[in-house]
């Protein structure tokens, strides 16, 4: 297939995906304001969800303090933001329309209604009280998505780069959403292990959808190295970066497979995969999750390059 | 006369580029009074480039660069024997009729000026005379200053400003002998200046005009001269944009630097 | 208006080809077809077939119109119709070969030199190529329109880049799945295989150093393109790939498109987009949708372009008025097809003629399409006969002027109900190897009451054409 449509693929699988977690993120933030504050001076979950969506210049250039108003306005409406929900649904679509004739009827519907739907919304849909159902919808939105990709899509390498690009996304977005714990600092009574700590970690579990999930496979209190564990190395948990790589694995095999060839960026898969396979949560807390997480998202932004070289996007 | 010609063509690009394209026209052919002895046409690695010839039965050559690269380069090299016809060129390759050459472009579309420029002459009976004049009202009236115009400037802008380079003259006195009912071309090629020993910069332009009893006659209205055997002829067009050495294109990279060296050189007959 | 010929005639005594089609109206009552226009209009939404047209506001993706009456030709009227087509085309290559090539029809004076030489359609980058076949315009539509029983004239020549052919498909789909009680009473010549017999001519014009089994591709300008949906239907039945500039690059003088697999080689290109877009280094050197290099590949003989570059010289309808003396000239036969009878403003007893009889006349600029930038006297005021008598005057050489034609019509079903549309005729001819004509082609109707003005972009619609066999 034409390597453009390919990276048309990639991109708009990234592109919902993305849409998705900055929306998954902006839950977590909301979750976080909402639980009881000691009096702290230090950044607070609105910084750290500008931090962990990657946006702090973009964001203070323009605003001066991370408030809920102007962090949702500048992660969910801002067009001039290029990783806003809205900019992500409509690069989304852009990259659909460029290879309409690629995608599923349903797909296409998919990407395209959303898009249409969000040209409806006014500034009034984004302001704190009631942009709660517009992340519900982009959640929805995305999941459709993904289950018509599934469901519809011939399992040639059109599905194959599709998956490729929700996943390398997937990933990155788990380990900032993970990494959001780390910047947001607890009041200054409160310890470690604490209740604010606690409904912290949770508060990152719902955004994911996993608090169940977790529930079920500790059948334990809520313990920062198990949420870690969880949601890097548990490859049963289908947002955990295992997962993601697993996948990401798995389709470049697919594909090169079919294709009769391999490059750096199946090399750099399997070694990502590896290192998490035999990766042990303590090992990640000795030497630091915030680090490994950076050090993660770097490797993971290079595996997508990668895959755009190999495939000559 | 025995010409030795390098020229040489650098691109340094500011960040990296990750596609570059570039035609050229670098490349003599022979005609009466000009044959050519040897030529090479190669990148900066030595690589002989791909050729081809376009409409105007110009010899071109094709640079292209799919990787990342932040500089490469063109080097043409090579030898030319020449001998003066006082500016008529017969035996050149010519797909195209004269008649072709009375067509407007937008660089060489004449205004009022042009046209009052083009009649100053009328009384001239003999054409090679009036066109002659004509060459040297263009030389009078646009006066010789590098960097005055670009490749961008059409004739009647250059004449407008009384400032040019080579390029301008040619496309003025092209447009005014069109004007008159004379097909004209544009010519690019190199200039060997006798006045100096050793190399010296010599790309050059100028005008071939269409006179009836005599063909294709060449008039430099930079130098108000007649190409001698000091000239070598590369390539013709309508104007600049037909005959241009080099036209490029590229993705990525912020801004360019390009080093042109030319070098023009009388190579000694053996004894 | 009114004397204009009726391709079905009276409906209680119709001409014979349309009897199926007459008695079917009588029975159909209008609310039924009104009901399958609105099908019609829902089964083309969803296949995505949309024009956008190039003027401002309006819907960017809005239909153009489907008349869900067909049009109807007999074996005799296109057998004849077929030949001439044929002929016209062979003579149209032959000229545009010549052009680029011995220039005998501009040396024997059959053609004034400057209208050739100094067209603006005239490509010098094409001096001395030899193409594969010598085939310059390989898919070709040539605008017909009809005045009688046996009375067909050509309008005008498309060999630059015809488009409507997916239309010509889609209407002939859209009427088996609305009327297939309609369809099995007649016996009608298939036009499905289009897409096989483009893809073969394709083919066919593959430059020497290709394979047994030359790579043919698509040049789409991009999905922002108002005929968009056409190239990426036109690529899906050929089953090849629709590129756009990016996917192509060059390199020592082969053209090569980026797959995932790697770099492959491209013999054949189908472009869609136009001569000064399709290579920055050799035309507009602002285009972003062209190919660096692809001229200078053309020239090596390295790859075939569909159409070639400078076909729509043949374009021009002042070239136009020698077509006929073309067909003699390069062919040695006498033309079957008609010219509309033709003045030309650039000589000075027509153009007097022209000046004297604009209220009956239509002018046309010579470089125009698309019914852009032409007078239509009769239906024009006084003042806008003055103001364009002064653009005569002012730049004859650019104008051609001809007789308002009755152009015929056919039944069409509009508000209020069933009426008679003036209708044109565009069939599509493939020259590679052999000439293939697939039965047909694209009708064209004004629906507005009265008007002669056929063209998409100026609310024209389409109506399925038959060619009814034997």
């Amino acid at each position: 297939m034409l390597s453009r449509t390919a990276e048309n693929l990639f991109w708009l699988a990234r592109y919902v995906e993305r849409a998705e977690n900055v929306a998954r993120l902006l839950d977590v933030a909301m979750r976080m304001s909402s639980l009881p504050h000691g009096p702290t001076d230090g950044p607070d979950e609105w910084h750290s969800a500008i931090v962990a969506a990657g946006c702090e210049r973009s964001f203070y250039a323009k605003h001066e303090r991370a408030s809920a108003e102007s962090v949702i306005d500048h992660l969910a409406r801002d067009p001039d933001n290029p990783s806003s929900i809205l900019s992500c649904l409509e690069t989304a679509r852009r990259n659909g329309r460029a290879v309409r004739t690629a995608l599923t009827a349903d797909m296409w519907e998919a990407v395209n209604a959303t898009w249409l739907e969000t040209r409806k919304l006014t500034r009034d849909d984004f302001v704190p009280g009631r942009v709660g159902r517009f992340l519900e919808r982009v959640k929805e939105r995305s999941l459709l998505f993904g289950g018509a990709a599934g469901a519809t899509m011939l399992r040639s390498d059109a599905y194959w780069f599709t998956r490729l690009g929700t996943f390398v996304e997937r990933a990155d977005n788990t380990a900032r959403i993970l990494d959001v714990k780390y910047h947001v600092l607890l009041p200054k009574a409160e310890p470690v292990g604490g209740s604010i700590d606690y409904y912290q970690w949770t508060a990152i579990l719902r955004s994911v959808s996993a608090l169940r999930s977790y529930h079920w496979v500790y059948r334990d209190r809520i313990k920062p190295w198990l949420v870690a564990e969880l949601l890097i190395l548990r490859p049963e948990m289908p947002r955990s970066l295992m997962s993601c790589l697993g996948e990401i694995a798995r389709q470049l095999e697919v594909l090169g497979q079919a294709y009769g060839s391999r490059g750096e960026c199946h090399r750099l898969a399997g070694q990502l995969e590896a290192r998490l396979r035999f990766g042990k949560v303590e090992a990640i807390f000795q030497a630091g999750l915030h680090e490994f997480l950076t050090e993660f998202i770097d490797s993971n932004t290079v595996l997508g390059d990668e895959i755009g070289r190999h495939y000559l996007f | 006369m025995r010409i030795r010609i390098r020229h040489e063509t650098r691109y340094r690009y500011d960040g990296p580029v990750d596609y570059a394209a570039q035609v050229v026209r670098l490349t003599p052919r022979d005609h009466e009074g000009q044959r050519v002895l040897s030529w090479r046409v190669a990148d900066g690695s030595g690589r002989m480039l791909s050729g081809f010839e376009d409409g105007y039965g110009n010899r071109s050559h094709l640079v292209t660069l799919a990787r990342r690269h932040e500089e490469s380069s063109i080097v043409v090299t090579g030898e030319v024997e020449t001998a003066d016809t006082s500016g008529v060129v017969a035996g050149a390759i010519d797909p195209l009729p004269s008649l072709y050459f009375l067509r407007r472009t937008e660089a060489t579309t004449p205004d009022a000026a042009i046209e009052a420029l083009a009649r100053a002459q009328e009384g001239v009976a003999d054409p090679v005379e009036r066109l002659h004049r004509l060459m040297l009202d263009v030389r009078a009236r646009v006066a010789y200053e590098i960097g005055s115009t670009s490749v961008a400037t059409s004739a009647a802008e250059a004449l407008a400003r009384g400032r040019g380079v080579c390029q301008d003259h040619a496309h003025v006195l092209i447009a005014s002998s069109r004007l008159l009912g004379f097909p004209a071309r544009y010519v690019s090629g190199y200039l060997w200046d006798g006045s100096l020993t050793g190399p010296a910069e010599a790309s050059h332009a100028w005008a071939e005009v269409r006179i009836p009893g005599l063909g294709w006659v060449g008039l430099d209205a930079a130098n108000g001269v007649s190409p001698t055997a000091s000239y070598v002829r590369i390539a013709t067009g309508l104007d600049y944009a037909d005959a241009a050495p080099v036209r490029g294109i590229r993705r990525g990279g912020a801004g360019e630097t390009l080093a042109v060296s030319v070098e023009v050189q009388q190579v000694q007959a053996q004894q | 208006m009114t004397s204009a010929f009726d391709e079905m005639g009276e409906q209680a005594s119709p001409r014979p080809a349309y009897t199926g089609v007459a008695a079917w109206l009588a029975e159909t009552p209008a609310a039924a077809l009104s009901a399958k226009l609105d099908e019609a209009e829902l089964i083309f939404r969803r296949t995505g077939i949309t024009f956008a047209v190039y003027t401002e506001g309006g819907d960017p993706e809005r239909l153009i119109p489907f008349d869900i009456i067909p049009r109807v030709l007999d074996a005799r009227e296109w057998s004849v119709l077929e030949r001439g087509l044929a002929q016209r085309v062979r003579a149209l290559n032959a000229f545009i070969a010549d052009v680029y090539g011995p220039q005998e029809f501009v040396r024997s004076g059959k053609i004034p030199a400057p209208l050739v030489l100094h067209n603006p359609g005239f490509a010098a980058e094409m001096v001395g190529l030899r193409v594969p076949a010598g085939v310059y315009t390989h898919i070709a539509g040539i605008d017909m329109v009809r005045v009688g029983p046996d009375e067909f004239y050509v309008l005008e020549d498309n060999c630059r880049t015809p488009s409507g052919v997916s239309y010509m498909l889609e209407n002939r789909e859209a009427t088996m799945r609305l009327f297939p009680d309609l369809i099995r009473r007649h016996r009608i010549r298939p036009v499905s295989h289009y897409p096989e017999e483009l893809l073969g001519t394709l083919r066919s014009v593959a430059p020497p150093a290709a394979s047994d089994n030359p790579t043919v591709v698509l040049l789409t300008p991009g999905s922002y393109n108002s005929a968009y949906y056409e190239h990426s239907f036109l690529a899906d039945e050929m089953g090849v790939e629709l590129v756009e500039g990016v996917d192509l690059m060059v390199e020592d003088l082969v053209v090569y498109m980026r797959t995932t697999r790697g770099r492959q080689r491209v013999d054949v290109i189908y472009r869609r987009i136009d001569d000064a877009f399709l290579d920055p280094l050799a035309f507009r050197p602002d285009s972003a949708l062209g190919v660096p290099g692809l001229m200078a590949a053309y020239r090596a003989g390295n790859v075939t372009l569909a159409n070639a570059v400078g076909a729509g010289i043949a374009d021009d309808k002042a070239v136009y008025t020698y077509v006929p003396e073309m067909v003699r000239f390069f062919l040695g036969e006498e033309p079957i097809l008609k010219n509309v009878p033709t003045y030309r403003c650039s000589e000075a007893d027509e153009r007097a003629h022209v000046l004297d009889r604009l209220h009956e006349l239509v002018v046309k600029d010579v470089h125009g399409s698309g019914g852009y930038g032409m007078l239509v006297g009769p239906h024009a005021t006084k003042a806008e006969r003055a103001a364009f008598a002064e653009k005569i005057k002012a730049t004859p050489d650019r104008y051609i002027a001809q007789p308002t034609l009755s152009l015929s019509t056919c039944p069409t079903f509009v508000d209020n109900g069933i009426a008679p549309r003036h209708v044109d005729l565009r069939p599509f001819v493939l020259s590679g190897r052999d000439i293939k004509i697939v039965p047909g082609g694209l009708t064209r109707v004004a629906l507005r009451e009265g008007s002669l003005v056929v063209n998409s972009s100026q609310g024209g619609g389409t109506k399925d054409t038959w060619v009814l066999d034997g």
